[in-house]
């Protein structure tokens, strides 16, 4: 078995990126997704790959595009406000069904916000990170471990779905250092024959194109799309579930805020509090077959974010008036204590009526 | 064909036998065929990879016979750079008009310049916005009347005309800078060979090469065809003047790199090899 490491959360993103064959990496500076670009500025021009540091975000995803194009696994990473400039690029990848993976080590907002971690782009990561009708798959890592197990699948992903795949990061696990075992340098990747390559006499040529100018192509087209925005719903919802067997209080949280409500539950269960932990790991597909297991016991759910409340509209939305819906949150770059959490939990099981 | 027939002029390979959703009179089907034509006798249609962002040039995805990418408005240099950067040893071209290359793209235009991307762009500076319908661009004349300049682009407030070869002729990333036009034999036989060697130069690892094309817009200027050409040269030439603004290799050096080089003598950094051996 691999050799554990003690990594900080933005290296191993850089370093699982690198081993699932990423060689081109295009950024732009901005806190806390620093030490990212920097191990990438490092480590690219030793294994023959290349760092590119492009003269703003909006390039940086450009350049991530046309190297998609050209048939790499590429990727980009910024901060909450570098990913709001990534979002057209993003949106032009999604129409030309390009691969690509996008880091978004996330601070708290809107505007200029600050530099603390926060969950804020819950919504812009699942619901409107550009313009027009598109999805992407997001994965949402709470460990350094995950960091690198996310990035490492964000790639497969993305390639084998054909579509941008965000990783959704905060500063508080970029910052954070934890032991990592990474995953094995990819041997060989997959095969693109759609690629803007240089059609060599060989084959007519290839077009990566999102411009549709006839309404009916173009519906037609979206509509595939989502065929296959289905096919993701079907496999590859990913979520953890913690002490949730027997849970009538379901706690719901994702990354950073999930391993204070993590503890936080513990907390609960010594005080004889039936409940348990929902971790969502896929934000977008969100795991809506684990919150329907949840609902043969749950009584009410508790959304735990550092936000002012983003996520628990899916909640809500898979819940569908089948029990009640709280939410507990921090925002502005404040992480909620445990404390804070069970007392949240608290309130909701005196709703649910539990306690 | 017949015995005694030779033929002396055809489509070019690389230009796909399609109807271009182009004017009539509208140069970017002169600049097209120029373009073609290098690619055919360079031989390089199935090593050229082309870049397409938004204007009225955005469907030359369909009439370019290498592979396209169609781009964002402005973020065709961008683009470019991330296929450049994965194929090395092929061609790489943006075509780029003046409100996407000169306004929404400017940053990406002088970025990929100053980094000496070993692409190659051609740019129709037309004056104008075409495809949207003739808005003011940012190489709209003094006093020009366009759709959002009624009054006549009033500099005082509109600002003046960004020149662009002359603005990336400062940097050291760019190896070959050429202005021309097409307006008549000569000139179009002047473009095709700066297009030519604006490729050749990509293939020799010389460097960024950036090729305007003053070109015309009769739809969006009210004029015919000829009327346009008037009009172009009458106040585009004098504003726009043709010629080199830069040429590494016809300045004596092998490459971009060494023109910079030898721009940056005096700076010590620049140049490590100064300290080697010193003190």
């Amino acid at each position: 078995m691999a050799e554990k490491v003690l990594m900080k959360g933005n290296e191993a993103l850089a370093e699982s990126a690198l081993r699932a064959g990423c060689r081109f990496f295009f950024g732009y500076p901005i806190t806390p997704q620093t030490e990212l670009a920097a191990y990438m500025s490092k480590r690219m021009p030793k294994i023959g790959g290349t760092y590119l540091q492009a003269e703003s975000e909006i390039a940086a995803i450009n350049m991530v595009y046309g190297a998609a194009s050209a048939g790499a696994r590429a990727m980009t990473s910024s901060s909450s406000p570098g990913i709001s400039l990534k979002g057209e690029g993003i949106s032009y990848m999604a129409g030309s069904d390009l691969p690509g993976v996008i880091i978004n080590v996330q601070r708290g907002g809107p505007g200029l916000g600050g530099i603390q971690p926060s969950q804020s782009d819950y919504w812009q990561a699942t619901r409107a990170t550009g313009h027009g009708d598109f999805f992407m798959p997001v994965l949402a890592p709470s460990t350094v471990q995950e960091m690198a197990d996310c990035v490492y699948r964000a790639f497969d992903l993305a390639d084998e779905y054909r579509t941008p795949v965000m990783v959704l990061a905060d500063g508080m696990l970029g910052q954070m250092m934890e032991p990592v075992v990474l995953p094995e340098p990819k041997e060989s990747l997959p095969e693109k024959p759609w690629a803007t390559t240089g059609h060599k006499g060989k084959r007519t040529h290839n077009i990566v194109n999102s411009l549709y100018l006839t309404a009916d192509a173009l519906e037609k087209l979206n509509i595939e799309r989502f065929e296959r925005y289905e096919v993701i719903r079907e496999k590859e919802q990913r979520s953890e579930a913690f002490m949730l067997d027997d849970a009538e209080i379901v706690v719901v949280a994702f990354g950073a805020s999930s391993r204070v409500a993590r503890s936080a539950v513990v907390a609960a269960r010594e005080e004889g509090i039936k409940v348990g932990l929902l971790r969502p790991i896929t934000l977008w597909p969100f795991p809506t077959k684990a919150i329907e297991g949840a609902l043969s016991h749950a009584k009410a759910f508790l959304s735990v974010e550092m936000n002012m409340g983003q996520m628990v509209d899916d909640v809500r939305l898979a819940v569908n008036g089948r029990a009640a819906v709280d939410f507990y949150g921090r925002t502005g770059g404040v992480i909620p204590t445990p404390e804070e959490v069970l007392s949240a939990i608290k309130d909701s099981a005196k709703r649910g009526g539990v306690l | 064909m017949a015995q005694d027939e030779k033929l002396v002029f055809s489509r070019p390979h690389s230009l796909l036998p399609v109807v271009t959703n182009y004017c009539p009179g509208c140069t970017h089907g002169i600049v097209h065929r120029l373009v073609c034509e290098a690619m055919d006798e360079l031989d390089i249609e199935g090593q050229t990879v082309g870049v397409a962002p938004v204007g009225c040039s955005v469907m030359s995805y369909d009439f370019f016979g290498c592979d396209m990418i169609e781009a964002a408005h402005g973020r065709a240099p961008a683009v470019a750079t991330g296929v450049k950067r994965v194929l090395p040893d092929h061609v790489v071209f943006a075509y780029q008009g003046d409100g996407d290359l000169a306004s929404i793209g400017m940053a990406e235009t002088v970025h990929a310049a100053t980094r000496g991307e070993h692409i190659t762009v051609i740019f129709i500076n037309n004056a104008i916005y075409g495809m949207t319908g003739g808005q003011m661009a940012p190489t709209s004349l003094p006093n020009q009347v366009t759709q959002t300049s009624p009054y006549g682009r009033d500099v005082s407030k509109a600002g003046y005309p960004v020149r662009v070869c002359e603005l990336l002729s400062t940097l050291d990333g760019p190896a070959y800078i050429e202005r021309v036009t097409v307006d008549c034999k000569k000139n179009i036989r002047k473009a095709k060979n700066a297009i030519k060697k604006a490729f050749q130069y990509q293939i020799d690892g010389v460097g960024y090469s950036f090729i305007e094309v003053v070109s015309t817009c009769p739809t969006n200027w009210g004029l015919t065809p000829q009327e346009a050409f008037e009009w172009m040269r009458e106040n585009m030439l004098p504003y726009y003047p043709l010629g080199v603004y830069r040429d590494v290799v016809a300045d004596g050096y092998a490459n971009a790199a060494e023109a910079a080089s030898a721009r940056s003598a005096a700076c010590p950094i620049a140049h490590p090899e100064m300290s080697e051996g010193g003190n």
